[in-house]
């Protein structure tokens, strides 16, 4: 094979353009720019620590069933976690979105960085609510009754049924869980490709 | 013994506490987290982060 077939192939155009975009010293950085050594950097990372004990603990919870987390000590345990881990993973995520909203963070090219952001919050917002009708409690009969009159009131409950127990679930531990995740990544890819935003004092001097 | 005591400060057996003004009515456990929220976001940007001095001389 030739230097020209080589280089015309999807995967080297693909691992060049790659590569170019991200090397690996822009993927793992050894250091970061020291306007970042504020307390209010660290919630984007607080965030994605909560939302691996959350996968991790759903995946315990879809492991053993409704059973075990209503009728035994861990299955509370284990259930209680992913509560508060979650409370833990919004709480770091509006803190982040604050911090990152007086920042401007959208500024030098980083609009998509942002708009990752919003749909990923918007997402986990879903995931949440779906948690809540996945219960199997009254708590979770209740709010799915109350939802469906809020759902039918915008015209997708033909689609989007909360009463359908089977359909929120998929949506909980399948769809919405794996959307998450993915553009969780995607985000924090950008974030290394086009860098931490600079405090609005240090846009000139990073620009020139 | 100790979840005991816990149970006995935060009853969660018994109704929810609201705060209504006029239009706004929200629980005191969601209205505890916003402050909460709010103070953790004014301690994050007002407290020292540990190391950065010594970054700023290494700049």
């Amino acid at each position: 094979m030739s230097t020209t077939e080589v280089d015309r192939q999807w995967t080297t155009r693909l691992r060049k353009r790659v590569t170019a975009k991200l090397p690996p010293e822009k993927l793992l950085p050894d250091t970061q720019p020291s306007y970042v050594s504020s307390w209010i950097y660290v919630f984007g990372v607080t965030t994605m620590a909560a939302l691996a004990v959350v996968i991790a603990t759903g995946c315990l919870l879809a492991l053993r069933g409704p059973q075990w987390w209503h009728g035994s000590s861990v299955g509370h345990f284990v259930n209680s976690l992913h509560l508060w881990s979650v409370e833990i993973f919004f709480f770091a995520m509006v803190i982040h979105l604050w911090g990152k909203y007086f920042m401007a963070a959208w500024r030098g090219g980083r609009a998509l960085t942002w708009m990752t952001g919003v749909v990923t919050f918007v997402t986990s917002i879903a995931a949440a609510f779906t948690g809540y009708l996945c219960q199997t409690n009254f708590d979770s009969q209740w709010i799915s009754t109350q939802a469906k009159d809020g759902i039918n009131a915008t015209g997708a409950g033909a689609f989007w049924n909360v009463l359908n127990m089977g359909q929120m679930l998929m949506w909980h531990i399948v769809l919405l869980p794996i959307a998450a995740v993915l553009l969780t990544a995607f985000h924090v890819l950008l974030v290394r490709v086009k860098g931490v935003v600079p405090p609005f004092d240090d846009t000139a001097t990073v620009a020139s | 013994m100790i979840l005991g005591w816990f149970a006995a400060i935060f009853p969660l057996n018994s109704l929810g506490h609201y705060i209504q003004w006029h239009i706004i009515q929200i629980s005191v456990a969601n209205l505890v987290v916003i402050v909460l929220m709010v103070v953790t976001f004014l301690v994050a940007l007002f407290a020292p982060f540990p190391g950065r001095k010594r970054r700023k001389e290494n700049r």
